[in-house]
């Protein structure tokens, strides 16, 4: 379970390594404090739909779910993507609704950053790769929460080399975005370097 | 040569290195040019299709829920698309992982339904849709063959520069495999075409002050 969390952080890295939510990556990545906001979303919204998405997908789609009723070989995987989407769309809008409600807080640093999470690929990435990989119930809440911080983690570093970057003399043509994506290849190099270290 | 909704997303307008649509499935499938180059026509086929059906049913869609009819839509026609790639080609379909399921948040495809589908007619939506799904191909295959090419020496699986390994010169760059490979061929393509045109670049955050410069009084 350790080796799985701290896999999924910073080996198998979301963004860097498999490049989920890139861009939402580069385009809310001018601040650190909107991309630690849209981190925690991120955390938040992938620790919980990742095992929803798995009891949704073992206790309806997998082949053989409708056994009970009579109805064995029915295989409704095929309809996993427009479920999870689904899953996903009303989880964020229930989260909103419930922040807004008890931690007007908590929702007015979160809020705009919430509906973009709908969109994000990385939140419909770490359910379909919990399907792929056939990770178990437990397992899938590990993956959920180490997915979710390893991207928040990410960006908040990226963003934080970014603030530095706008002070730096670059050629015309690559300020930026050009820079974003070098910056992110370095970053995805230095992150690539974790796959070699043994887990405690 | 006069921009049209077609021509205009090849270079001008490209998806991935102007409006900076769509890269997160653009980058993992582009380590071999079958991969890239199948990703590219479901990605091309998704988009025509939702553009046209999106403008069809343009009118009678409410503005409060139109999202969700979006994503509906574009999860259905993805949903097509990835069990015809199952059924006909089991292999690619398996090589592609989750990237074909990911089309559905691909921010292209929703992006230009809410830009362009939703307020124009058909026909014009469906050149916008070819556009830059061909913009979009354009980026991938380059990206591909480089990758391709220089990591294994091959192009579509044919080995066209011989290896060390198969007692030629080539030393295949194993780095071009990774993922860091693929940021640094896009960096370099975004410096290049706005080096080219430089009305693309951004405008600078901080003017830095070049020569002499007068001390502080």
């Amino acid at each position: 379970m350790t080796e799985l969390f701290l896999r999924t952080i910073f080996a198998e890295n979301l963004a860097l390594s498999f490049f989920l939510g890139i861009c939402t990556f580069l385009a809310v990545s001018k601040r650190v404090e909107t991309a630690l906001g849209l981190g925690l979303a991120m955390i938040v919204v992938q620790a919980i739909t990742v095992p929803i998405n798995h009891m949704i997908f073992q206790g309806f789609l997998i082949e053989g779910a409708w056994g009970w009723l009579g109805l064995p070989e029915v295989d409704l995987s095929f309809l996993k993507l427009i479920s999870f989407i689904g899953v996903i769309a009303a989880i964020v809008q229930i989260l909103e609704m419930t922040l807004d409600r008890y931690a007007p807080a908590l929702h007015r640093a979160l809020g705009i950053f919430l509906p973009l999470i709908t969109v994000n690929c990385a939140i419909l990435g770490g359910s379909l790769f919990m399907v792929e990989r056939r990770l178990s119930l437990p397992e899938s809440m590990v993956y959920g929460a180490g997915s979710g911080i390893g991207w928040a983690l990410a960006i908040v570093t990226f963003a934080a080399i970014r603030e530095r970057l706008r002070y730096a003399d670059a050629p015309q043509g690559l300020r930026g975005l050009g820079l974003a994506f070098v910056v992110t290849g370095l970053m995805s190099m230095g992150f690539s370097a974790f796959v070699g270290v043994p887990s405690p | 040569m006069r921009k049209t909704p077609l021509t205009a997303p090849l270079i001008d307008q490209n998806p991935i290195t102007v409006q900076i649509l769509g890269i997160c499935s653009a980058l993992a499938v582009t380590t071999a040019m079958a991969t890239a180059l199948t990703m590219s026509l479901a990605l091309i086929a998704v988009l025509v299709a939702s553009s046209v059906v999106i403008s069809l049913i343009r009118r009678h869609i409410p503005a409060s829920i139109r999202l969700v009819v979006q994503i509906t839509i574009i999860a259905s026609l993805v949903i097509v698309a990835d069990q015809v790639l199952r059924a006909f080609a089991y292999e690619m379909s398996q090589r592609l992982s989750i990237f074909v399921g990911l089309i559905v948040t691909n921010c292209l495809v929703l992006g230009r339904a809410e830009s362009y589908a939703m307020r124009n007619p058909v026909w014009p939506s469906l050149l916008d849709g070819l556009g830059n799904g061909l913009g979009y191909a354009l980026v991938l295959l380059i990206v591909a063959f480089l990758r391709e090419l220089l990591g294994t020496g091959a192009l579509f699986g044919v080995q066209v520069l011989p290896t060390v390994a198969a007692g030629g010169w080539f030393q295949p760059l194993g780095f071009m495999l990774l993922a860091p490979s693929a940021f640094f061929i896009i960096g370099g393509m975004v410096w290049a075409i706005r080096s080219l045109r430089p009305g693309q670049a951004e405008p600078d955050e901080f003017v830095l002050r070049t020569g002499r410069q007068e001390v502080a009084r």
